[in-house]
């Protein structure tokens, strides 16, 4: 009983709710990156190495567009169109002369695309790292701490964005047209929707949402050229925890590992707290190959 | 993506010289030209010939996923790295340094790692597996970049270059010259042994797993067991490659670790034509060229990945063959 006891006291609760709350904000940020990510191999059969690099691209356009009129909204709206008309030109250009080949020639091509886009970002913005200036200041009491109103404006803005993509891809025209040609892309052709339209699209609303989450995170940890690195294996431990393609189960295995990793960082390094992730992906491949998050497949 | 030289056709009138000849006297005119090389050349090009060779072994190791087996790594950065801490650590524990016990934990290290990745990643299939290998890499990444009290962490390993000795004959110390005959002596070995072992029956299902993964189940291949071994070869001589550019370079840095040379790799590859294993080497040597030309031109700041960058997706668009895809199927003979 004595153990029990000593053990219950040993868990700082007060840190593990201040966890809880960082991992679910990181998470809904990581949700809305992987979904992109999701969305974009679902329908396009692509799998868009260049997702992270979109993602620094947006941070880096809503850096510039802050510090030149002093609007966060501006910013985040100004770099999620501007990344999105960038990213309908990328799919034009680079992948759309690749459908009907073998997929791991766009994985080739995105990569390529992410390799130019990261060395531009050096040369053009150089190796220091800029902030985003937090767009509200005000704190609120969560124990010890003063914690930022700003992170969780993030959570549900970030959440906001996936909830309404859901209900246009319900409701919305083009929304149906998405679906119907992610189920047969053939037959999709057929009724008149045009499919390669319906690429671009996809691909620029994809871009759009990295962007968006670029510019969301910019005041947490800084913009530099390197960022999407990180983000795009996040993305891509969460797409293959969640399974491939799927909006929900990448949602919620967003949530979850990025909960792990911060309850995980109270003990160790942040750097290190990273493996917690790669031992849920490790698992996941052992136990569950499909995915964490989807019913069993018969 | 058809090379299965199936075709036992006769050709109505015999030509001069066999298919087996002209690769053989093609064979031996490259040597001489790579063997006579480092007396020719000054020594920043004999270096930078040394590490083409390396470059190119890693990037052929590779090739035997992508081109033969059918399976892209983006891993291989894994591989390379565990090769050269292994080197690291055996020229560092045992003093004098020894040329083969480095060769051996090098080996040892990059083997440990293939076997996980295999085991687990072998377990996807297409650009599944290619994410898994590149999480894996990074996880190798995380380890040695934050183990600082093995692996130096950030700085890295530094270590004095161990002596060309063979047992009982021979014992000198490498000279730029020497080092890169060895290396090439290395390199020309892989080569054969892995054209060897793609023109085996064991090679023939590997291709077959390419081609056709589920029908080489139903004729009673255990697909499983082939790839797992194809990934080991692929890292053990991936590590082989780590182990030359620790002994090269006097050192062992995270950098080479992470994802870059893992991407290089495939860059590599892409250039110069998957599934001819010569085509990595050329794709190497294309791509270094191009690097050197670019930052002399254009000066060391120039980033010069822009352009390269560029070049690749071309060249994946227009040319996905690669430099010598043209030759593929004659390579395979």
């Amino acid at each position: 009983m004595d153990a029990i006891s000593h053990f219950f006291h040993a868990i700082p609760f007060d840190l593990i709710v201040i966890q809880t709350v960082n991992g679910i904000v990181t998470g809904l940020i990581l949700a809305l990156v992987a979904s992109g990510l999701t969305l974009i191999f679902g329908i396009l059969d692509v799998v868009n190495f260049a997702h992270g690099e979109l993602f620094m691209l947006g941070a880096y356009v809503g850096a510039l567009v802050v510090a030149s009129t002093g609007s966060f909204w501006l910013g985040l709206l100004a770099s999620a169109i501007i990344v999105a008309i960038f990213g309908a030109a990328l799919q034009i250009v680079t992948l759309r002369p690749l459908i009907g080949r073998d997929p791991l020639n766009t994985i080739l091509v995105t990569f390529g695309i992410s390799l130019i886009l990261q060395n531009y970002a050096l040369w053009q913005f150089g190796p220091i790292e800029r902030k985003i200036p937090e767009p509200i200041e005000a704190h609120f009491q969560l124990f010890y701490l003063q914690y930022p109103w700003y992170r969780v404006l993030i959570a549900a803005l970030s959440a906001a964005i996936i909830g309404g993509f859901w209900l246009y891809l319900k409701y919305g025209k083009f929304g149906v047209w998405i679906r119907a040609t992610s189920q047969d892309r053939i037959m999709a052709q057929a009724m008149g929707i045009p499919v390669p339209w319906v690429f671009t699209g996809v691909f620029a609303m994809g871009s759009a949402m990295a962007a968006a989450s670029g510019v969301l995170f910019g005041p947490l940890g800084g913009v530099s050229h390197t960022m999407g690195l990180d983000w795009v294996l996040k993305a891509f431990i969460v797409v293959v925890v969640g399974g491939m393609g799927n909006l929900g189960g990448s949602i919620a295995a967003a949530i979850f590992i990025s909960l792990l990793e911060a309850y995980a960082a109270i003990w160790l390094d942040p750097s290190q707290a990273v493996i917690v992730s790669f031992v849920v992906l490790i698992l996941t491949l052992l136990f569950r190959p499909t995915g964490l998050f989807v019913a069993t497949p018969k | 993506m058809t090379t299965a030289p199936l075709d036992k056709s006769v050709p109505l009138s015999k030509p001069l010289l066999s298919h087996t000849a002209v690769f053989w006297i093609g064979f031996c005119v490259v040597m001489a030209i790579l063997i006579a090389a480092p007396l020719a050349l000054p020594e920043f090009w004999r270096r930078f010939l040394t590490e083409i060779l390396i470059w190119g072994l890693l990037a052929m190791s590779s090739d035997l996923l992508i081109g033969y087996t059918g399976m892209v790594s983006f891993g291989h950065s894994a591989f390379f790295g565990l090769g050269m801490y292994g080197a690291a650590g055996a020229l560092l524990i045992h003093s004098p340094p020894n040329l083969w016990l480095a060769l051996l934990f090098g080996l040892a290290g990059a083997a440990g790692a293939a076997l996980f990745v295999a085991y687990f990643s072998t377990r996807l299939r297409d650009i599944y597996f290619a994410i898994t290998t590149l999480i894996f890499s990074q996880i190798f990444y995380v380890i040695i970049f934050t183990w600082t009290p093995v692996t130096g962490g950030e700085n890295g390993l530094i270590f004095t270059r161990p002596h060309l000795s063979i047992p009982f004959l021979y014992d000198a110390r490498f000279t730029s010259t020497t080092m890169h005959w060895f290396v090439l002596a290395v390199v020309t070995a892989s080569y054969l042994f892995l054209r060897r072992l793609t023109q085996s029956p064991f090679g023939m299902v590997l291709q077959s797993i390419r081609e056709n993964e589920a029908r080489t189940r139903a004729i009673g291949f255990a697909v499983k067991r082939y790839k797992i071994v194809s990934v080991l070869l692929s890292g053990l001589f991936a590590g082989l490659a780590g182990v030359l550019y620790a002994i090269q370079n006097q050192f062992a840095a995270p950098d080479f670790v992470y994802f870059i040379t893992s991407g290089d790799t495939v860059i590599f590859n892409v250039m110069g034509g998957v599934g001819t294993l010569v085509g990595p080497i050329v794709g190497a040597g294309f791509f270094q060229l191009m690097r050197e030309l670019l930052s002399r031109l254009f000066g060391d700041q120039f980033p010069y990945l822009i352009p390269l960058g560029a070049v690749f997706i071309v060249m994946i668009i227009f040319l996905p063959q690669g430099l010598l895809g043209f030759a593929r199927r004659w390579l395979n003979r």
